[in-house]
């Protein structure tokens, strides 16, 4: 008998009987008098994220400021231009002319932009879902420096709310919150490994 | 079939723990680190006030799981497969190690990068691709210091608990290949870099990555990995050949369940709102991450644990390590002590249901049902009713033979219940009494008794009984009272 | 209402003067308390170590001894905890049982929620001029959910200054067979105790459970003596020492 029959056929004679009732009383909608954009920047400055909040017509200005010293920023297809209207360095855009490899991704002096699919206040997430602003997963890896423009429309209070935005879950999907960090040693958060070591957030009013 | 791997302890625990505890530096080392985590998971549960409700959610999520394990393994092995991944099936770890080393074998790699899992040191994994010549990177900042040590894990999520910053720092300065030793310092962000600057190579050059899966969604395929540091996401998204490791009670039903359970387990783990990076992929993405991707589907022991109508809630386990963190127990003795990779509360009802009787016989006595588990797990897992059931278990099994403490539990059973008896029993163990409270004097303690009592005045006095039971103080003063 | 005490094995032969305490409170707040004499243990010792078949009689004992009362009152918490919380599990399959435990159960009072919430008491009138610490046992604490009902009848003691126990959540290491089976542990975590209790400054510390506290005080006492162990109960009721120090209005 393969693993599978076998396991399969164990399971079933030793599971337990008849369907599992799964009350879900937790919160799924949350008061709308929340300010969840200024709960989504106090958590995202807990983490140590920099962010900034600004205007639509602001953005370009913003994304300028927080890359300023920073000589090459990679970006995804989707990226709209007027983001990159003010920034005085080089552009390479993933898959124009080629797809940008690991190696271009790594070289010093690199930051990322990107959009993200939905943010969430509670938790301080921003949700990238392989959308045109977002891009492919190492986009948002490989690089130190990530930068990332979430719209006010894009933040909703907790988990529930932002996994039910998703258009497709099976796309790729990455929750971020903070730069990279760990607990590892004396179970202390430190903040900086292998993930991009800083995380800039500017929040676009509209 | 019994589990079989890193989940047998050698030692008894009482032995084990003896060990453990006469390291001063290590009970020092758990104490700092437990107490950190607890204030820290103790806050940002408080700032979620529909915390029991996620609770009762997560606990039914997963009972529903297990009583429809097998239609949602199909339903997730055909999804995933149809996202392009191989699903493979092991029933213990030996066959799961097996199919990960052919696998490996069959890319021409001879070197994997690993992301932390459980279910892959609970088979062995690392220990198995060795002896076929293969070299298993583990990526985790902790699991990267166990491994440069030669030693093994103490905790579930932080497997260097154990170490202190500067032990950390010693066992870079000698072990860590090409380290920069002017750089290193202890102060955990120097650590950290150093484990970036050695892992950077290797995350951009390797081939084939392990990882295990906190979540598996019968609905669309999906794996689920929550981590921090980032090596995760380079392991998941950098190399051409992802294989995963997923233990078959790993199963979610659907995508929106985890709006569950990615609430409880950070902040149950970590302490945090939310760890810094969450993965979700389903099966191969053209042009995004690996080329190739199996899952193996890990029974070892599962379906044993699943047959048991109270053990079976342990399967219910999401790996969070809140119960460690919360248990006093644990903070004595260490993970080395449970003498498997699943230490702690958890670890004393999940390893002896996974092998089977015989094996970790005193994991279930490893406890004093203090509830602090119970309070703490956020798919309601009660540890201590489990812990009861499973000495029963091994009571119930070995009820033919011989036992002084059998013997004594049935005599006083027998005794109890029967008031003329039990009214005689407590007179005579008054007056037996008497000898040695002549010999306590005035402290009125007794500071040595002969054994099995002397492991009660090893390290305590024991009281004596008083001149008067209680029961004859009142029937005195019912006495009194009668005209 | 018939209120019948049930005073545990531990306390019967050990530990009377708790007995006579939770009698001695009950009769000056104007109720007559029963002993059933019939009564023995609850099988907590035998039920926590695996030993269901030997547990099983006891607990039978313990239903037909109780069931004619409107309320049952046991000065520990363990013991309480072992009626409402493992005699259902106990009893199940045996539909008539489980009916008669189901009934008791819910009627099993620990001492301090059978003032507080039954007889709506928080003041019992008594004098104790000392500084107590009171450890939450953690059957009390995570099983009977006793809150601070134990640190309100305390508070309102004449003279008495109750001080927080740092960690006081912590089990104290006894656990029942554990202090024998892991006798290490259990000492590693007793010291612990004993420390926290000591950092207090208090000379009392006080607990629902005289199981617990024969671990807490014989530690204390192998430490070099300074703070004794004692039941609350003994200090509501006036009868520390054996009635020495009772001031009590």
């Amino acid at each position: 008998m393969s693993a599978r029959d076998e396991i399969l056929g164990r399971i079933r004679a030793a599971r337990p009987e008849g369907r599992v009732a799964v009350p879900r009383e937790y919160r799924t909608v949350h008061a709308a008098d929340t300010d969840l954009v200024g709960l989504l920047v106090d958590r995202l400055v807990d983490y140590r994220a920099t962010v900034r909040r600004c205007g639509t017509d602001e953005v370009a200005a913003t994304v300028a400021e927080l890359l300023a010293g920073v000589p090459r920023l990679a970006v995804p297809p989707g990226v709209p231009e007027e983001w990159l209207a003010a920034y005085s360095g080089t552009v390479v855009r993933d898959g124009t002319p080629r797809p940008l490899t690991v190696a271009d991704l790594d070289a010093p002096g690199l930051a990322v932009l990107t959009g993200c699919a939905v943010a969430v206040a509670q938790t301080g997430t921003l949700l990238l879902d392989a959308g045109p602003d977002q891009g492919r997963r190492l986009l948002s890896l490989v690089p130190d420096h990530h930068l990332c423009v979430v719209h006010t429309g894009q933040v909703v209070a907790g988990v529930p709310q932002a996994l039910a935005r998703l258009a497709d879950p099976t796309r790729p999907l990455t929750l971020v919150s903070g730069p990279s960090a760990t607990s590892d040693i004396e179970l202390n958060r430190v903040e900086g490994v292998h993930g991009p070591r800083r995380l800039d957030v500017i929040v676009v009013d509209r | 079939m019994s589990g079989t791997g890193n989940i047998v302890a050698r030692l008894p625990f009482p032995t084990a723990a003896r060990n453990e505890l006469a390291d001063a530096q290590l009970r020092a080392n758990l104490r700092r680190a437990t107490h950190t985590i607890r204030d820290k998971r103790q806050r940002v549960v408080a700032e979620v006030s529909d915390w029991e409700a996620l609770r009762v959610a997560g606990a039914a999520i997963k009972d529903d799981v297990l009583a429809r394990l097998p239609e949602l393994l199909e339903q997730f092995e055909a999804a995933a497969t149809a996202a392009g991944a191989t699903v493979h099936w092991a029933r213990d770890s030996a066959e799961a190690c097996a199919v990960v080393t052919e696998l490996v074998r069959a890319t021409g790699s001879t070197e994997v990068v690993k992301v932390k899992s459980m279910a892959t040191q609970e088979i062995g994994l690392n220990e198995a691709l060795a002896r076929a010549g293969i070299a298993a990177v583990e990526t985790d900042l902790a699991e990267l210091i166990v491994q440069l040590a030669d030693d093994t894990p103490s905790h579930i999520l932080v497997p260097a608990i154990h170490y202190n910053r500067g032990q950390i720092r010693d066992i870079f300065a000698r072990r860590m290949p090409g380290v920069d030793l002017a750089a290193l310092t202890d102060e955990p962000a120097a650590l950290a870099e150093a484990a970036r600057r050695h892992l950077r190579a290797k995350f951009l050059s390797a081939k084939v990555a392990i990882s295990g899966a906190n979540f598996a969604v019968a609905e669309t395929g999906t794996l689920a990995v929550v981590e921090s540091e980032g090596n995760g996401r380079m392991c998941l998204t950098l190399p051409e050949t992802l294989i995963s490791v997923v233990g078959i009670e790993k199963i979610v039903p659907t995508f929106r369940d985890l709006e569950v359970f990615l609430q409880l387990l950070p902040r149950s783990s970590t302490g945090e709102r939310m760890n810094p990076y969450t993965s979700l992929w389903t099966g191969v993405t053209p042009g995004d991450g690996p080329r190739t991707v199996h899952i193996v589907l890990v029974d070892n022991g599962r379906t044993d644990t699943l047959a048991d109508s109270v053990g079976r809630q342990a399967l219910r386990c999401i790996r969070c390590s809140a119960c460690l963190n919360v248990c006093p127990v644990y903070e004595r003795v260490g993970g080395h002590a449970y003498g498997s990779v699943y230490p702690g509360p958890i670890g004393a009802i999940l390893s002896p249901q996974l092998t089977g009787a015989g094996a970790n016989r005193t994991l279930p006595y490893a406890s004093t049902l203090c509830g602090a588990c119970f309070d703490a797990c956020p798919v309601r897992i009660n540890i201590p009713e489990v812990l009861v059931h499973l000495r029963q278990s091994g009571v119930d099994a070995e009820r033919r033979r011989p036992s002084a403490e059998r013997t004594a539990m049935r005599a006083m059973s027998w005794v109890m219940r029967d008031r003329r008896r039990y009214a005689a029993a407590l007179r005579a163990a008054r007056r037996g009494s008497a000898p040695l409270r002549l010999a306590a004097g005035r402290r009125g303690v007794v500071r040595r008794l002969p054994w099995p009592l002397s492991a009660w005045t090893a390290s305590r006095d024991a009281p004596l009984p008083p001149q008067r039971t209680f029961r004859e103080w009142w029937a005195a003063r019912e006495r009194d009272n009668t005209p | 209402m018939r209120i019948a005490l049930f005073v545990t094995c531990v306390n019967d032969l050990m530990f009377p003067r708790t007995g006579q305490a939770v009698v001695r409170i009950l009769e000056r707040l104007g109720h007559r308390v029963e002993f059933p004499e019939a009564q023995s243990c609850c099988g907590q010792m035998h039920a926590n170590s695996g030993y269901r078949a030997e547990a099983l009689p006891l607990l039978r004992g313990f239903v037909d001894t109780f069931a004619p009362y409107d309320a049952v009152v046991a000065p520990s918490g363990s013991c309480v905890a072992m009626v409402r919380e493992s005699y259902p599990r106990l009893a199940a399959g045996d539909a008539e049982l489980s009916a008669a435990v189901a009934a008791l159960a819910p009627r099993t009072y620990e001492l301090s929620e059978l003032l507080v919430d039954v007889l709506g008491v928080t003041d019992v009138g008594a004098h104790f001029p000392h500084r107590v610490t009171y450890h939450p046992t953690c059957h009390g604490l995570r099983m009977l959910r006793l809150g601070d009902r134990p640190q309100r009848l305390l508070r309102t003691v004449r003279g008495l200054e109750l001080v927080e126990l740092p960690g006081g959540e912590e089990c104290c290491g006894f656990g029942g067979t554990f202090a024998m089976k892991n006798a290490d542990v259990s000492a590693a975590m007793l010291a612990d105790k004993c420390a926290a209790i000591r950092g207090t400054g208090a000379g009392y510390v006080a607990a629902a459970d005289n199981s617990c506290l024969a671990h807490i005080g014989g530690g204390l006492s192998r430490g070099g003596g300074g703070v004794s162990a004692l039941h609350y109960a003994e200090i509501l009721a006036g009868l520390v020492d054996g009635g020495k120090t009772d001031g009590a209005a």
